[in-house]
């Protein structure tokens, strides 16, 4: 294999595990905050739809982003509601959240623009470009390292870019500020929280306000950035594929990260190897390859990596009581 | 005269029916030590909470050095100068000690100052009041007693000026509880207010200033600790008089009835908890599991229960009980005549939702009394028994129909043992028979054990309270970290002494002794 196949390899490991980044740290914020959220993949959806839909009618992206945004956010309000305010199921909330997101965006889509729930496709303005690092073109001839920058680390949307800041930025947010020390509180003792004089409401709201804003920048991506359009349930189980990442990164940033690479790296592979032939064995099948990141995500959810600790108050409503 | 750190006029708080707290009025003087007793359920925790914001009274009004103060919540106590150390901690598990101080505390948006601020105070708290924790450990590493140390470093970093604990001394040793004294007194001693919960009569005594006794959520009475005795308390507390110390004949000890050798008993994780014990029991004789909880009493419990297996040779009777595999269940010792009072009550000796005539058959179902045929339940029949046994042991509400979370502690404790006493066990094995059970029920409770020993039934009885092992034991072993400490005679032993084998302190010596003078 040479240098380019791998470039371009780990190119596409970028490009492709950026949603399931967005949607893995928005949920360490919800789970780290004591709701568990397995309304991610719903929240993306709609955010995905929303974005395109928008674009499409307006031809601006950045207004599409925050039509994606406000409808992400939203949900993640109705799940806060449920979860918070009335003390209900978090789960049942969850997959509630995830039906009302997959049947609403293929009517609404349906309706708006006679496509089969689909979104006209967008180009220009109404797309997120790829962004040029500064010399990139000027070093793509260099050996080794020109390749590297040129083709792997530029070339972007703008948002996978604010995905990968977004990691140290939120190990720095959970680690170093009184925000983080209080939401990490949350999730493992809200007592403690309540307790010292802090509305453990409040702390969770915040959290699933900014899971809200993630999951919806990872559904703007997903149709305005990687995609040209929306098409029904693109999202495709990527909010389950990034549960799955959290619990495989411990609920922690960094590694929430190296997980996330991964299933992007898996799915970069079953794109670009159809079929692979092995030797005495025969071709492995490309529906094998393309199983491959859901295979993973239910070994990991099965338990077989090692003992993860959830947050200790992680899909407990609180109730106040001595 | 100055004014009262904290005053209560007319306090009072009702949750739905229930009147917690009826017109209570509560003024404790500043640098003093004060102590609070009552019943579970007399409404201490209530008030408490109250003051700390925790819930807002219906009516009256709270006075902090003489001046009206609203607290409408946790953070005005705070800033009123109020800490609170809660019965079960509040502190992150996972959390190093640094970080559960400063948590709602914190001076900025970052935690860096906040956190070299603490280091540097907690250092002098520890110098000040022997309140030595290391501040970069994890809670979950910490002991109870260095855990509750922690949550008064929290209230003293939030310049706590009256400091409220309740219940602090449940979860230690009696050298740990002392200790923790003698830093409420140097807190008392630098001016600082403190406020005792406690239903541990011997407590108020040794450390307060002045008692406040509640009784039913009415604030009965407030007397200066020097006039009063613990008998006097008692019956403020109970509102009749009660008798502290059991009347208790000699023990007539007959045939051995559990003879135990060599037992080991790990636990989920693989962790053996109980180390090759050896004990014995004979029939009409209570022996008395002392020590601090967690020190291998509820694995004990549990295999002669048939909860949890174990290795050894536990012989009831003279013939051998299976510890692993078939024979060894719950059921199969029950049948063995073993009864078993488990520790927790709530999670192993009854159903919460459901009614009081089901809880009462179980782990008994297949008795032919509650059957009729092979599948189906005797109903009438289950329902008689219950309100017989009900009758028996003076269950309130006597209401077989009611579910088992709407009585109180002390009467459902009652409803488990009337279950397992009924049946005439050759031995009875009971954990914790008083936990969270009333001042009247307990001499209740206790009086039923004794009837059951006098009637010749071996029993071995695991408690944390100490006053508890020594009013009804006979024998007393003391387990630490897994392994017997020591065995004394009740009857030739004390407080002191048992409390420091339940610090591991062991003599080499005192299983010896205890075989010799028996």
């Amino acid at each position: 294999m040479d240098l380019l196949i791998v470039v371009q390899l780990l190119d596409s490991m970028l490009r492709l595990s950026a949603p399931l980044l967005f949607a893995c740290l928005a949920g360490l914020y919800s789970e780290r905050a004591g709701i568990f959220d397995i309304g991610l993949e719903g929240k993306m959806l709609a955010s995905a739809f929303f974005s395109a839909a928008f674009a499409a009618s307006t031809g601006s992206v950045w207004i599409g982003m925050c039509a994606g945004l406000t409808a992400s956010v939203l949900l993640a309000l109705v799940h806060g509601v449920a979860s918070i305010t009335f003390r209900g199921n978090q789960l049942i909330s969850g997959v509630a959240i995830n039906f009302l997101a997959s049947g609403l965006t293929a009517l609404v889509g349906q309706n708006w623009f006679k496509l089969g729930g689909r979104t006209p496709s967008l180009a220009g303005d109404a797309r997120f470009l790829p962004v040029e690092l500064p010399f990139a073109s000027a070093v793509a001839d260099v050996p080794v390292l020109g390749p590297i920058y040129s083709e792997l680390l530029s070339g972007h949307t703008v948002l996978v870019y604010v995905g990968l800041l977004a990691v140290p930025a939120t190990w720095w947010i959970l680690f170093r500020t009184r925000f983080g020390l209080r939401l990490r509180a949350v999730g493992e003792n809200p007592e403690a929280v309540d307790t010292g004089g802090i509305s453990v409401a409040r702390l969770r709201y915040q959290a699933t306000l900014i899971c809200g804003l993630l999951c919806g920048l990872g559904g703007a991506y997903l149709a305005t950035g990687m995609a040209a359009g929306f098409i029904k349930d693109m999202t495709a189980g990527k909010g389950f594929m990034a549960l799955a990442a959290l619990i495989f990164a411990k609920w922690r940033p960094g590694y929430a990260l190296y997980a996330c690479l991964l299933f992007g790296l898996l799915e970069a592979i079953a794109i670009r190897y159809q079929s692979i032939e092995i030797q005495g064995v025969g071709t492995v099948p490309v529906q094998f390859m393309q199983a491959l990141p859901y295979i993973l995500t239910i070994i990991i959810l099965a338990g077989f990596v090692g003992k993860a600790i959830p947050p200790r108050a992680g899909g407990e409503p609180y109730v106040k009581e001595l | 005269m100055t004014a009262p750190a904290i005053e209560l006029r007319h306090i009072s708080k009702a949750f739905g029916p229930v009147q917690a707290n009826k017109d209570i009025s509560l003024s404790v003087a500043p640098r003093t030590i004060h102590g609070i007793v009552g019943e579970n359920g007399a409404g201490k925790s209530t008030l408490m909470s109250i003051l700390y914001g925790f819930y807002r009274a219906d009516h009256g009004e709270i006075l902090i050095n003489g001046k009206p103060t609203e607290i409408p919540n946790s953070q005005a106590a705070i800033a009123a100068g109020i800490g609170m150390v809660h019965q079960h901690f509040k502190l992150v598990q996972n959390f190093s000690v640094l970080e559960n101080v400063i948590l709602g505390a914190e001076d900025d948006l970052l935690l860096k100052p906040s956190l070299k601020k603490a280091r540097s105070l907690l250092e002098q708290l520890a110098e000040e009041y022997e309140l030595r924790v290391d501040p970069d450990a994890l809670i979950e590493d910490l002991s109870v007693g260095h855990q509750q140390r922690v949550e008064i470093l929290k209230a003293l970093y939030r310049r706590a000026n009256v400091l409220i604990l309740d219940e602090p001394t449940g979860v230690l040793t009696p050298a740990e509880a002392d200790h923790l004294f003698r830093i409420l007194s140097s807190l008392r001693d630098e001016g600082k207010t403190v406020i005792l919960i406690t239903h541990k009569l011997r407590e108020i005594m040794a450390i307060t200033d002045t008692v406040s006794v509640m009784r039913r959520g009415e604030m009965t009475a407030t007397v200066r600790t020097v006039d009063t005795n613990p008998q006097h308390l008692a019956e403020l507390m109970v509102g009749r008089s009660v008798l502290l110390r059991l009347e208790k004949k000699p023990a007539q000890p007959g045939r051995t009835v559990l003879n135990v050798r060599n037992l080991s008993v790990s636990d989920g994780r693989g962790v053996e908890c109980v180390k090759n014990i050896s004990l014995s029991v004979r029939s009409g004789e209570i022996l008395g599991i002392a020590g601090v909880s967690g020190n291998g009493q509820t694995e004990l419990l549990q295999v002669l229960g048939g909860l949890t297996p174990g290795t050894g040779q536990v012989d009831i009777d003279g013939s051998e009980l299976p510890l692993t595999g078939p024979g060894s269940d719950a059921r199969a010792r029950r049948e063995t005549g073993i009864a078993h009072v488990p520790e927790d009550r709530q999670q192993l000796g009854l159903i919460m939702d459901f009614m009081a005539w089901e809880n009462m058959a179980f782990g008994y179902q297949h008795d032919d009394r509650c059957r009729r045929g092979p599948f189906l339940m005797n109903v009438n029949s289950m329902q008689d028994y219950c309100l017989e046994n009900m009758q028996k042991f003076d269950v309130r509400p006597m209401s077989i129909e009611a579910l088992a979370k709407n009585f109180s502690g002390g009467n459902q404790q009652k409803i488990v043992l009337a279950r397992e006493i009924d049946r005439n066990p050759v031995l009875l094995v009971v954990g914790q028979p008083t936990r969270g059970v009333d001042v009247g029920a307990i001499e209740f409770i206790h009086q039923q054990i004794l009837d059951l020993r006098d009637a010749g039934t071996a029993i071995l009885l695991i408690s944390v309270e100490l006053d508890e092992i020594l009013s009804l034991s006979d024998r007393v072993v003391v387990l630490f970290d897994g392994r017997i400490a020591g065995e004394r005679i009740t009857a030739e032993t004390n407080e002191a002494e048992l409390g420091l084998l339940m610090a591991g302190v062991t003599d080499a010596s005192a299983p010896d002794k205890a075989a010799n003078s028996a």
